[in-house]
């Protein structure tokens, strides 16, 4: 019953999703696992904390190519006699998840919202209007994460580093060029976001928003109108057609609350809506909700957030 | 050029979400069916496109479905898609849809196969990469831009903090998100096209049972929100914090 987990883990830090898929592998396997990675990532000893007690890299595998990420999952699950694999469901896990399932023939739990009960694990579907049970029979298991579904464990523990030395066979996929667009915390890694919409009636009013995303320590997004009018660049844009994203803290300003905005926040822990229409759907689904102005308004959040800052 | 698009049906997006037998199956009585937004407006469309730059090639779609998909699969034929096929069986798991699909494009000869970012009810996102991988292509997930010049292809996709762009090997297979093409509306030309357009159903090749879907719930429901008068409206953060513990 030996569990591995595979993680993207380039960039500057370590991805908390990635810490949360090793904490959710050794839950399940009741032990430190052996975690499998890629690129040139330093300071992955420190994934031991998480609760791996080895992390093997792949250094020569530079772009998510899947076919090579798929070869080094199955090379290094079949040394180890994995009956467990667990990854990260964003777009790397995406394109590895589902090719090791479907080499393996296991089942994919695409998308899993916490540990399982039993040997039962629920996923979001319908947009998150609804959870679906899933049961894997096949001998083989893979558990795609959600991001922001479980709790890190942070222990003590470090890790021991070893490089993959087998043949992952030719690159088909080759990284031309990276174009940065923005700084700051990336959106699906934010654990608090403030975010507009159409209400802010034009991009020159977005100064507050920012300001108070950045006291926070949050990210800032976005409604779909207002990355279409281009008041703001579109990988702001949260929703069913945008990003989807899970944080502890959304708060909306600004923003009517449709149904396709609802389908990319509505797993947010808590979400505070700001708006100047009683009627406005978006209440429906807040914990907390402020009935007024955001030009009037913004400046009191503002202003109480420097307060709490000066007081932390 | 020859192009696969994976088109899917699903209920439309603001239908009522119920569940019957037992909150075993969706309940799909007096909704509306579409096609799935993604595998519409970009997977299909941008097929369509290239074979238009290209001048050549054809444009398939494939659905694993029912015989209450046809209307659907027609609706991808008024868009513009060639020929279509339906392989006769419910959809139960992405493992037996993706293994349907690859037992019938194996050895077509296909250079591009092309999925949607998701299906709106399922939400795995998932097929396309098993389908590549049944049929040995590199994939690319959620991209948003695609064009082919000769035998290889230049991909875009959002990675957090920017735009990745890439040069793959054809065959390729991925999935198509915003960016990759904007929505057609089928013109009377188109649909009096695709009445006598292909679509031709095959039986269904035995699958693997790894996973199933034994019961759905509905999320509980929220509880009532708390209104902070706007004078007082810095109480938000205050409570944010101490109640809330979120910031
Ligand atoms: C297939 C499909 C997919 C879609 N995908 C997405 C998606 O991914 N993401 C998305 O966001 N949308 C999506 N949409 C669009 C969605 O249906 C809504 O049209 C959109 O979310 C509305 O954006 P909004 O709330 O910013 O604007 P509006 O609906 O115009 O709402 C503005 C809100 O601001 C309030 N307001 C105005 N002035 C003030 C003020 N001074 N102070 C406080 N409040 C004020 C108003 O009361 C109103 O509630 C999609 C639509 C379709 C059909
Ligand atoms: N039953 C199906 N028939 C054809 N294509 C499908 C089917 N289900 C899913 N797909 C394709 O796979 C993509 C991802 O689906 P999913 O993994 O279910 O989110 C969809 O956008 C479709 O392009």
């Amino acid at each position: 019953m030996s569990t591995i987990v595979f993680i993207d883990t380039r960039g500057e830090r370590l991805p908390k999703s990635a810490q949360e898929a090793v904490t959710c592998a050794s839950q399940l396997a009741g032990e430190p696992v052996t975690a499998v990675t890629f690129g040139e990532a330093q300071g992955l000893e420190a994934l031991g904390a998480n609760g791996a007690k080895k992390v093997i890299v792949a250094r020569s595998v530079k772009a998510v190519d899947s076919q090579q990420l798929t070869k080094l999952v199955c090379d290094v699950a079949a040394a180890e006699g994995a009956t467990t694999i667990v990854c990260v469901h964003d777009a790397t896990g995406k394109t590895v998840a589902p090719r090791v399932a479907a080499r393996l023939k296991a089942g994919l739990v695409a998308g899993a919202t916490g540990m399982p009960e039993g040997n039962r694990f629920k996923r979001n579907v319908f947009s998150g209007k609804a959870r679906a049970h899933v049961e894997v029979t096949s001998p083989v298991k893979v558990i795609s994460l959600s991001p922001n579904s479980i709790a890190i464990a942070a222990g003590g523990g470090s890790a021991t580093v070893e490089e993959f030395t087998g043949d992952l066979g030719a690159a088909r996929i080759a990284v031309k060029e990276v174009r940065k667009a923005g700084t700051g915390i990336p959106l699906p890694e934010a654990e608090i976001v403030v975010s507009a919409g159409r209400g802010m009636k034009g991009p020159e009013h977005w100064a507050p928003v920012e300001e108070l995303a950045q006291l926070l320590g949050g990210a800032t997004a976005c409604s779909r109108p207002v990355a279409d009018m281009h008041w703001r660049p579109h990988h702001e844009h949260v929703g069913q057609t945008g990003v989807a994203i899970r944080p502890n803290c959304y708060i909306a300003i600004g923003i009517s609350g449709a149904i396709q905005h609802l389908a990319g926040v509505n797993q947010s822990k808590v979400i505070a809506v700001i708006n100047k229409d009683p009627e406005a759907p978006f209440f429906k689904a807040a914990d907390y909700g402020i009935l007024g102005d955001a030009f009037e308004v913004l400046p009191k959040l503002i202003e109480a957030a420097k307060k709490l800052n000066a007081e932390r | 050029m020859k192009i696969l698009v994976l088109l899917s049906q699903v209920p439309d997006t603001t239908a009522r979400i119920a569940f019957t037998n037992g909150d075993t199956q969706y309940d799909g009585n007096g909704v509306t069916f579409i096609m799935n937004p993604y595998d519409e407006w970009y997977a299909l469309v941008r097929a369509l496109e290239l074979k238009e730059a290209k001048g050549s090639g054809s444009v398939t779609t494939v659905t694993v479905g029912g015989a209450d998909t046809e209307a659907t699969i027609r609706k991808g034929l008024a868009i513009g898609a060639d020929d279509a096929v339906r392989i006769d069986a419910q959809p139960t798991d992405a493992l037996q849809v993706a293994e349907l699909i690859a037992s019938y494009a194996k050895d077509k000869g296909f250079d591009l196969v092309l999925a949607g970012k998701e299906t709106i009810d399922h939400n795995g996102g998932v097929v396309g990469a098993m389908v590549a991988e049944l049929l040995d292509m590199p994939y690319v997930a959620l991209a948003s831009k695609l064009d082919v010049n000769g035998d290889s292809a230049t991909v875009e996709r959002d990675v957090p903090g920017g735009v990745e762009v890439l040069e793959v090997q054809l065959p390729l297979a991925l999935s198509a998100a915003k960016g990759m093409a904007e929505q057609r509306i089928p013109n009377m030309r188109g649909i009096m096209a695709a009445r006598t357009k292909p679509l031709s159903v095959v039986a269904a090749a035995s699958t693997t049972n790894a996973a199933s879907t034994v019961k759905f719930e509905l999320p509980p429901a929220k509880g009532t929100v708390k209104m902070i008068p706007a004078e007082e409206a810095g109480k938000l953060i205050e409570l944010l914090h101490s109640e809330a513990k979120v910031i």
